[in-house]
């Protein structure tokens, strides 16, 4: 039943292009995809580690200057006659730069941060998104401030002699980024299966008895926390890529309580959660863009996120799943009886 | 040495606002436990009643100073008994979140009523600045100052004379203890709450007619807060207050003297070192684990 439903949403998003001929609405998937990605990301560390991260947009921001910034190349003066020379490279070679540099990043972030707990941690990871923020606006030699890096390639792929293949169609995109999403999904669900993701699991339920049985603990949430930025890096090269300019608002803590909402929605600590929350709102806006001003549209999230938690605070797919369950129950609860009843019924003469 | 007098002045000036953005957002942390991200639109909320009231109804300037602390008063104990109240017993992070959805609705309705072109408030103070030597300050920052000066005294004296107070230093303290002793602790929530935003409402309404009020000002304005109270320790007026100063004196002198445009960034370095290297705050006081 399992694997039949799976390997129907596959025939489906594989099959997208080809029954959906409305440029704007793939445009409005490909960018959703690439938010699902960075929620998945996220909801490694929120939904598996119960650490709330609002700084998660640092880490999609940083593989998106990485990444173009190694497909443009560059040319800074680190120190008073020392100059970082950089010349352009392959723009498929800075998605894997983009995992890199936002999964370092991570560490960093991650060892600082995780000394503390609470609100103190979500105050702090909102601290190093708005620095980076400020970093991108101010140093402007390296990311040009806010004129924005334009004219970003497009990803390339291929092998040498074989033949080359320049992802310029929305198509094209749209296939790639799924690609992105499918292993990252894969590479998560394995993840959560295995002893890392059960020791997250039980240092999220009680950090103190986890610790007492010998998970340790900081080892952990850092690891999940680099693995988190590296792809939220992924997903911000894929963004960069795809709409060719990026500029600092792209650190904007928006973007973060966009991915948070979208966690929250779907579900946290779950596989499908994410995808399911950032169908919604990455469709919302094409329902509702036609009758209502960009404000108004805010306020309806704002609103739906306060009505989420009030109503539904596990998420939409938690909730499905128990109306799964129970309505499984009750069909096998009268097919069990219907069962029964028959042979009593035949044996009457 | 005149350039440096000139922005220790006016440190002192927005020190006295961001401190009474801090001592706000430290009451609402310290007794209820609530990290409060509409902080900062409850400031843009004061700017804007006060833009409303004086600029486009014409009310004299000071009483809407006054309606607007009242109005942010209101607003703050609304927001409690609606959102906070049902919530009271759930985790950290689901109140937080929830505060993360009213601060987008409300900054949007902002945006909605008022559109987002920058507005100015006109005030009665005179053009022409003091000038005393070498410094030289304007009426209405010297304004500023002085009631941001009263509104602290007199949240001191709120907190360590009345009873209310005397209440919500026992709820702050242990809340059931003080829920056993017969201090309705519904109520002191309230007004707790009433009170933070009253303050926060309080800052905007002084600083909305020094800076331009827009829709997007309580954004900063929450993050300064946070790094006030994060310096000062969670709870701790006393560090609030010194805090909101501090603050106020690294912005000024690293504006001054480093680079304009890293003067936001000072609040959230100032976060980051402070979490790394004292974790409890300049002001020790309480534990601060959860």
């Amino acid at each position: 039943m399992n694997r039949v439903l799976r390997a129907f949403w596959l025939v489906v998003m594989l099959s997208v292009p080809l029954w959906l001929q409305d440029q704007y609405l793939l445009h409005v998937l490909i960018t959703t995809g690439i938010f699902i990605i960075a929620a998945m990301s996220l909801n490694l560390l929120l939904g598996y580690t119960g650490q709330l991260s609002l700084g998660h947009v640092a880490f999609f921001g940083i593989g998106a200057y990485a990444s173009a910034l190694t497909t443009l190349g560059f040319d800074v003066e680190l120190f008073p006659g020392f100059r970082a020379v950089h010349q352009p490279l392959p723009a498929i070679i800075g998605f894997f730069v983009a995992m890199l540099v936002a999964g370092m990043s991570g560490y960093v972030i991650g060892r600082l941060s995780f000394k503390v707990r609470g609100a103190y941690f979500v105050i702090v990871t909102i601290s190093f998104a708005e620095v980076t923020r400020l970093v991108a606006l101010n140093w402007v030699e390296l990311t040009q401030g806010p004129l924005a890096l334009t004219n970003i390639p497009p990803y390339t792929l291929g092998i040498s002699g074989i033949g080359f293949y320049t992802l310029w169609s929305k198509t094209a995109y749209y296939y790639f980024v799924l690609a992105v999403g499918l292993v990252a999904y894969v590479v998560i669900s394995r993840l959560v299966g295995s002893r890392i993701g059960r020791a997250m699991i039980a240092l999220k339920e009680n950090e103190t008895l986890a610790s007492s049985v010998g998970i340790d603990v900081t080892h952990y949430l850092v690891l999940a926390a680099v693995l988190s930025a590296a792809l939220a890096g992924g997903a911000g090269s894929l963004y960069a890529h795809y709409l060719k300019i990026i500029d600092p608002d792209i650190f904007l803590f928006i973007y973060t309580v966009t991915m948070v909402i979208m966690v929250i929605t779907g579900g946290k600590g779950t596989l499908a959660g994410p995808i399911v929350g950032g169908l919604i709102f990455g469709f919302l806006p094409v329902i509702v863009r036609p009758i209502a001003a960009p404000a108004v549209q805010w306020i309806l999230y704002g609103a739906l996120m306060v009505m989420i938690v009030f109503v539904l605070p596990r998420g939409i797919v938690p909730a499905l799943d128990r109306c799964l369950a129970r309505w499984t129950q009750s069909r096998d609860k009268v097919l069990s009886m219907a069962g029964s009843g028959k042979p009593n019924l035949s044996k009457q003469p | 040495m005149d350039q440096l007098l000139q922005h220790l002045v006016n440190a002192v000036i927005l020190g006295g606002t961001y401190a009474l953005l801090g001592i706000g957002l430290t009451l609402i942390f310290g007794i209820m436990r609530v990290v409060n991200f509409t902080h900062g639109e409850l400031y843009a909320f004061g700017a804007y009643t006060v833009y409303f009231l004086a600029a486009a109804l014409g009310l004299n300037f000071f009483l809407a100073l006054a309606a607007a602390v009242i109005a942010g008063a209101l607003l703050g104990a609304l927001l409690e008994i609606a959102l906070l109240r049902p919530l009271r017993s759930t985790d950290i992070d689901v109140v937080m979140l929830v505060m993360i959805g009213a601060w987008i609705v409300m900054q949007n309705t902002e945006l909605l009523i008022w559109g987002g072109v920058a507005k100015a408030i006109v005030t009665p103070f005179p053009d022409a600045p003091l000038v005393i030597g070498p410094v030289s300050v304007s009426w209405l920052r010297v304004f500023v100052l002085l009631v941001a000066f009263l509104l602290i005294v007199a949240t001191y004296l709120l907190i360590h004379r009345t009873k209310l107070g005397k209440a919500m230093r026992a709820t702050f303290q242990d809340s059931d203890t003080a829920a056993l002793m017969g201090i309705n602790i519904r109520g002191i929530y309230t007004a707790t709450f009433a009170l933070g935003s009253a303050l926060a409402a309080a800052a905007g309404a002084l600083l909305g007619p020094v800076f331009l009020v827009t829709p997007t000002m309580g954004d900063l304005a929450s993050l300064k807060a946070f790094a006030i109270v994060i310096l000062g320790g969670l709870g701790n007026i006393t560090g609030a207050t010194i805090g909101g100063f501090i603050l106020a004196f690294v912005e000024e002198i690293g504006a001054g003297y480093i680079s304009s445009g890293y003067r936001d960034a000072m609040g959230f370095l100032i976060i980051i070192v402070v979490l790394l290297f004292k974790p409890t705050g300049l002001f020790e006081r309480a534990e601060r684990v959860g």
